[in-house]
């Protein structure tokens, strides 16, 4: 199925390849080269590219393009998503994904390749069993391999691939016994020039990190669960007690994992956290324009809403702007056009306001394009859906776990038409 | 680890420096870089009796392999410690891993022990060495592919495993090696089904793909009565009004061949076509992007309409998910609102597109989004447009505007709508907008020529206004293409433009010749002077394309006593009618690729795609998917053991069980039994014993029914594919069928058992055949379905009435195993039917065939004006003429069924006519260049004259025949 992969950095260089049957030439990246170039912005590579012999299959993230190469029919989605498996594996093995850690680790980097596929096709992807055959680096067990000469190859047999439970290692011991779950909500917005709401959603997930000896068993539920629309699992959580019960049940991996993702029924009023007043004009013949933007909050819940940043591609006949912000700091990009306005905690008594004008340039006539204003923010202790956690039980074992809970909200895809 | 920068560097040529897998540490690889000692190393390791240590060296061995170094020094010391010692090894991961090394050794003199490896493996009593023996299958085959049939034992015996673990890697491998042998499958499909909620994901993947292909092998079309419904009305929008009556009528008598249909025998699903869709539903929740797409694709391919609904909320869901995932979801939703609009409409906004979308993201949300629209949701998604229009991203407003040409065009209400707004669109200042815009404008009126004249109207108003200079030339191509719909106008805005051409750009002063060109062929009492006035400036112009222009249309238009043969054509060279474009979805059809699968992506055939089959018209025995109950197990009956099946829990609702157990297996009694006992329980049960309970379930009568009813709904099935290839071809389009119609129909020249595997067809593939303007270009298709090579195919020996000749194709030196061309060739039949008999040779045998031409197929189009027609065929008169009355064909009473299927009998194009009860269609003979007219008067009730005129009788009696034959059946 997948035949090779090829790592390509930011200024269109291979820097790690990786074949899982016959060598397959560099040359076959000219042709995503190519591609590349075609493409005024990274993201618009096209994610499937068919050359003479073989077809390229390419995901970009943290900046860099994992290509990778397939010689014939497969659907392309198994190839994506396990692309973004490997970046993921990367990025728990070395907390980041960047092009100087996989430089760094290249050894574990084949290492884990190597167990991820077996001529082609995926053989072991759960991160509990790549645990266990390959530890991943330490600074300590790194210094320890220089001295000894040994490597972060596992030194017992891979068990857990024998297991029913294949997502979670045997032998877990802690003396610290806790599970933590984070309800993070997203609202994806729509607003339109004169405020009012075209599309609102709610995406949901819950991500725990549990830390718990043995097998446990574990089972969740929720205060209001019939505002969960529509969910998706991770593999460890029954199905059929969930159809029955809403109750989410399951045997956790051990360590990071997302348990669950979910919409709210779109039914559901969403409530919008935020509201954006905003002005901006270009004049014809005027080679100024004004800007004048002020945000309020709306629907918080007496919650206080952090963290905003707004950001505006501005038209490309824009030259400079000239801003005055009431608080936080603003940067304006004359290359990209791009204004950013780091707006940090909105105070209701005194709202954050960013005024000012923008030169155009000089003769030409005023831009057809009204930009639009994308806002993030953070609400904390509050899931913006109202879904609340009812309780957490663990069977399966005898000691007491440490339970923590916690809820955020954020802006997703927050735009606000001009 | 400071070297592994440097090492990196090392990695892309030279393997003269250490791995980093030898050297422990990667910056000592240099001082212990001696080849041998390398191995040395490896060996030591293999031959101590430590597992780890052993485990440690496959590993590297592996690794080093699969980035393609050579290991074959290896070779001897691995396969006598990996053959013959480790697989045999108490633990079974070692004898996995030894059976990876060995299978991942790329030499070919290592087939047999491997072969010996995998069979051995193939029954061992742990499933994780089964798993990896199915793993090396693939590898197996890729190294010699003659080792297939063996192969497929061992496939076939592994598919009747019953664990997990096991399943998804013996589907992959049974997808590489024999994806045709759906036989293998009839006895594991219902184990399948039922083990694949616990299988890992990659392999669900595989097999909900495989099954899908499966189902349609096996099982009846759920959809077979509503497909007949949907095909009249909703299905495929008609853009032009006046089928709506034809297809009201159409739709009432398929609508009662349906019910009678009905009342004979209601459709009732295969409960193994049930158990599939309801096995696969609870997927759609997989975290896995492929996992949803797969079942999504398989409820788009196999479920009852009534039932797809459920996978759009899964895959609107995925939206959200990773740029690249959203992509790949876009291309299938797009593909499944055209064929099922009312699925995603109420997830209508989860399409609207955000200024932060990657440009690729945005185009296909506007697909979806266009082909989302109907009466109801124009009006918001019209809206919607408009901010579109105004983005920054040009490529994208683009893309829209095309996007509102196409609603405009699909939906009648909002036509003048979005034709003012498109209006408004040409005072954009961004060149692109604005061309971009006048192509749509374009295209929306030559669609409609009724309504021309308004539109045309409004737009010779503009001409005022609108400086864009793209923008007025086209404008001014409408006014001239369109000038007899604004017989007053059109002189008017002529003035005009006379009195402002020398101060217009270059593109619009051509535009003002052509219109005072196309005027004065039209209405030269008014315009005369004032094309002459044109001319005259344009001939003094600064830009000689101007100068050569206004040269070149004098010479054409005004006749002098020196002007050529050329002046008398000039009516039909500036005023022939231009075929209409065609706004359609690019993902229209697509559906016949499986949904899902890179070739859909692509729209493209890519290597190792497996087609998806059509639903067979009669279900084939249910029965072979019955398994024999092993004795042992208690439960004899089927429903009871199916009751058991259908609770069978998602992984764990075996509450009670503890550690780890095989709750995957469908045989209920064997709990958490171990490995040993669920291989025993494959040995002792003979899955392929034929014997069961419900084989003699039908009795024949109710077979007897069926068939018949099978045989019915395979006549409306092909009613039907003839009705869609009506509905697909636009009149206007047909008008200039020169280009060859996708139905071209195959002869078949030589049979694959006469030919020897060898299996030639052939088809009149209607292009003009360059070598020889006079001959008939003959398309042959070869197939080479043996097992050997075929060399030098040519042609020997023609045999030919006098008169006849034949071009022949250049000798195709090879023609593999399993592989297809096509060559054309030329015969130039003389006007008459007789057969071209020659021998076609290949390097050994020589077959005697020949080709007979219909008679519809000695001609070839010519275009003529309504005028022209008359007064040919007033030439053609008394012998010439042959009439007949007929009553057309129940399917054939409207003109486009009428326009289609002349066209397909022969190879005439059709002349435009005034009156909508006749259909006039003209072609010459391709040798003698005789002119062949046909009329086709329609009159009521189906009733209808065909008229021939033409010079040859011969041909002209043939030709009644051929199509009276098209026309009544």
């Amino acid at each position: 199925m997948i035949h090779s992969l090829f790592l390509v950095n930011a200024s269109g260089d291979i820097f790690l390849e990786k074949h899982w049957k016959s060598v397959v030439s560099r040359s076959v990246c000219d042709y995503f080269f190519e591609a590349q170039e075609r493409a005024t912005e990274p993201e618009n590579v096209p994610p499937v590219i068919s050359t003479p012999h073989h077809y390229l299959i390419s995901v970009l993230r943290h900046r860099i393009y994992f290509v990778a190469v397939i010689q014939s029919e497969v659907p392309p989605l198994f190839v994506i998503e396990f692309l973004h498996r490997v970046v993921d594996t990367f990025q728990d093995y070395f907390g980041v994904c960047t092009e100087a850690a996989i430089k760094d680790n290249v050894v574990v980097v084949y290492e884990l390749l190597e167990e991820m596929l077996d001529n082609g096709f995926p053989l072991a992807t759960e991160s509990n069993i790549l645990k266990e055959l390959i530890k991943p680096p330490t600074i300590l067990r790194t210094m320890v391999n220089t001295i000894t000469g040994s490597t972060n190859v596992g030194e017992q047999l891979p068990t857990g691939q024998l297991s029913v439970v294949p997502w979670r290692r045997t032998g877990v011991k802690y003396t610290n016994n806790e599970a933590y779950f984070d309800v993070v909500e997203e609202i994806d917005a729509i607003i339109d020039k004169s405020g009012s709401t075209i599309t609102a959603e709610i995406q949901g997930v819950i991500d725990a990190c549990v830390k718990l000896t043995g097998m446990p068993d574990l089972t969740l539920s929720f205060m209001n669960p019939r505002l969960l629309d529509d969910v998706s699992f991770h593999p460890c959580v029954r199905f059929k007690r969930w159809e029955a019960e809403r109750i989410l049940s399951f045997i956790p991996p051990d360590g990071n994992f997302r348990l669950l993702s979910y919409h709210v029924s779109s039914q559901n009023l969403v409530a919008i956290p935020v509201y954006v007043k905003h002005n901006i004009t270009f004049r014809e013949g005027s080679s100024q324009g004004r800007f004048d933007l002020t945000l309020g909050p709306k629907q918080t819940m007496g919650k206080a809403v952090e963290a905003v940043l707004v950001s505006s591609q501005l038209p490309r006949g824009v030259l400079n702007a000239n801003l005055n912000p009431s608080q936080g700091t603003y940067t304006f990009d004359p290359v990209t056009k791009l204004l950013t306005w780091d707006v940090g905690k909105i105070n209701p008594q005194k709202l954050p306001s960013l005024k000012g004008t923008m030169s155009l340039q000089a003769g030409a006539s005023k831009p057809d394009e009204n930009p639009t204003i994308n806002i993030q923010l953070k609400i904390q202790q509050m899931a913006i859906s109202g879904l609340k956690v009812n309780r957490l039980d663990m069977y399966g074992e005898k000691y007491k776990p440490f339970k923590g809970i916690k809820y955020m909200t954020k802006a997703g895809k927050f735009q606000v038409r001009t | 680890m400071s070297a592994s920068s440097a090492f990196n560097d090392e990695k892309g040529g030279s393997s003269s420096v250490g791995e980093p897998e030898y050297g422990h540490d990667p910056a000592s690889g240099g001082i212990f870089s001696s080849d041998y000692k390398r191995h040395d190393d490896l060996k030591e390791m293999l031959d101590s009796n430590k597992d780890a240590l052993k485990l440690e060296a496959m590993k590297r061995i592996v690794a080093m392999i699969a980035r393609g170094k050579n290991a074959s020094d290896l070779f001897p010391a691995v396969v006598k410690n990996v053959a013959c010692k480790n697989i045999e090894d108490p633990n079974q991961l070692i004898r996995a891993s030894a059976l990876r090394v060995l299978s991942s050794i790329r030499v070919t003199i290592i087939v047999p022990i491997m072969m010996l490896a995998i069979k051995e493996a193939a029954s061992d009593m742990s499933p994780y060495v089964r798993k990896t023996a199915a793993h090396a299958i693939p590898k197996l085959y890729s190294l010699d592919p003659e080792q297939k049939d063996q192969l497929i034992e061992v496939i076939e015996k592994l598919l009747a495993d019953k664990t997990t673990l096991v399943a998804g890697s013996v589907v992959m491998a049974f997808e590489e090696v024999c994806p045709e042998r759906i036989d293998l499958i009839h006895k594991n499909y219902r184990k399948l089904c039922n083990l694949l909620i616990d299988v890992e994901e990659w392999g669900q993947v595989v097999i909900i793909n495989m099954l899908t292909r499966y189902a349609r092998t096996q099982f009846l079309n759920p959809n077979i009565n509503e497909s007949l419904l949907e095909e009249g009305g909703g299905g495929d929008k008609t853009f032009y009004c006046s089928d709506e009556d034809e297809d009201e009528d159409e739709e009432k008598e398929k609508q009662a061949e349906v019910s009678a249909l009905a009342k004979r025998k209601p459709y009732v699903m295969d409960p193994d076509h049930r158990l599939l869709l309801r096995n696969t539903k609870p997927l759609l929740q997989s975290r896995n992007a492929a996992v949803v797409m797969a079942v999504a694709q398989l409820y788009f391919h196999l479920a009852p309409k009534a039932e797809v609904g459920v996978i759009a909320k899964a895959l609107v869901r995925l939206l959200r998910s990773h740029s690249e995932v959203q992509f790949v979801v876009l291309q299938n939703v797009a593909t499944m609102t055209i064929k099922r609009r009312g699925m995603f409409e109420p997830y209508l906004k989860s399409f609207y597109i955000r200024s932060t979308d990657p440009t690729q993201i945005k185009i296909l949300k506007l697909e979806v989004l266009t082909n989302l629209a109907n009466e109801t949701n124009i009006s918001t998604i019209l809206r919607e447009f408009q901010t579109y229009i105004k983005s920054m991203d040009k490529d994208f407003v683009a893309a829209t505007i095309q996007a509102i040409g196409r609603c405009a065009t699909n939906i009648g209400e909002v036509r003048d709508t979005c034709l003012n707004g498109l209006v408004q669109l040409l005072s954009n200042r961004d060149e692109l907008v604005v061309a971009e815009s006048v192509v749509v404008i374009k295209k929306l009126l030559q669609m409609q020529p009724e309504k021309h004249s308004d539109i045309i109207k409004h737009m010779a108003k503009l001409t005022d206004n609108i400086q864009v200079p793209m923008a007025r030339a086209s404008i001014l191509w409408l006014i001239g293409e369109y000038c007899e719909h604004v017989p007053k106008i059109a002189p008017d805005v002529l003035r005009k433009m006379a009195k402002s051409f020398t101060n217009e750009e270059d593109i619009v002063k051509l535009q003002i010749i052509n219109l005072a060109a196309k005027l004065y062929l039209t209405n030269s009492k008014q315009t005369k002077l004032l094309t002459q006035y044109v001319l005259n400036l344009a001939k003094y112009d600064q830009n000689y394309d101007i100068r050569d222009r206004a040269r070149f249309i004098r010479q054409l238009i005004v006749p002098t006593e020196k002007s050529g043969a050329l002046s008398k054509y000039a009516k039909k060279l500036f005023l022939a009618l231009k075929p209409a474009p065609v706004l359609e979805s690019p993902f229209k059809d697509r559906d016949h690729f499986q949904l899902g699968s890179l070739s859909h992506l692509l729209n493209a055939k890519a290597g190792g795609y497996q087609e998806l089959p059509d639903w067979p018209e009669s279900a084939p025995d249910p029965s072979v998917r019955n398994v024999e109950v092993p004795e042992w197990t208690k439960c004899s009956s089927r429903e009871k053991r199916k009751e058991k099946k259908v609770e069978k829990p998602f992984y764990s609702d075996s509450e009670g069980e503890s550690g780890p157990t095989e709750s995957a297996d469908s045989e209920p009694d064997t709990g958490s039994g171990s490995e040993s006992v669920s291989v025993s329980v494959e040995s002792g049960s003979p899955s392929d014993s034929e014997e069961s309970e419900e084989s003699s379930e039908s009795d024949e009568d109710e077979e007897e029914e069926e068939k018949e009813k099978k045989k019915k709904k395979k006549e409306i099935k092909q009613m039907q594919a003839s009705e869609r290839l009506v509905s697909r071809s636009k009149p206007d389009v047909s008008f200039q069928t020169i280009a060859p119609s996708s139905a071209l129909k195959n002869y078949e020249l030589l049979h694959r058992i006469t030919g020897e595997g060898l299996s030639v067809e052939y088809c009149f593939s209607r292009q003009a055949f360059s070598p020889d303007a006079n001959m008939v270009a003959v398309q042959m298709h070869f197939t080479n379905n043996a097992t050997s090579d075929t060399k030098n195919l040519h042609i020997e020996d023609v045999k030919l009435q006098s008169g006849m000749r034949v071009k022949e194709f250049a000798e195709i030196e090879l023609l593999p195993a399993g592989e297809a061309t096509t060559a054309v060739m030329g015969v130039d039949f003389c006007d008459s039917t007789q057969a071209a008999n020659f021998q076609l040779c290949t390097h050994t045998r020589k077959f005697f065939v020949s080709i007979q031409p219909p008679v519809g197929e000695l001609m070839r189009p010519v275009f003529l004006t309504e005028n022209e027609f008359k007064k040919e065929q007033s030439q053609l008169m008394g012998m010439n003429e042959i009439s007949e009355n007929l009553t057309l064909d129940a399917k054939c009473r409207n003109e486009h069924a009428i326009v289609q299927r002349v066209t397909t009998a022969a190879n005439l194009s059709r002349v435009p006519c005034g009156s909508d009860k006749e259909c006039r269609f003209a072609g010459k003979t391709v040798t003698s260049g005789s002119l062949v007219l046909a009329t086709v008067a329609t009159k009521d009730e189906g009733a209808a004259q065909l008229t021939v005129n033409c010079e040859k009788m011969v041909i002209g009696t043939m030709l009644v025949k051929d199509l009276l034959l098209a026309l009544t059946q």
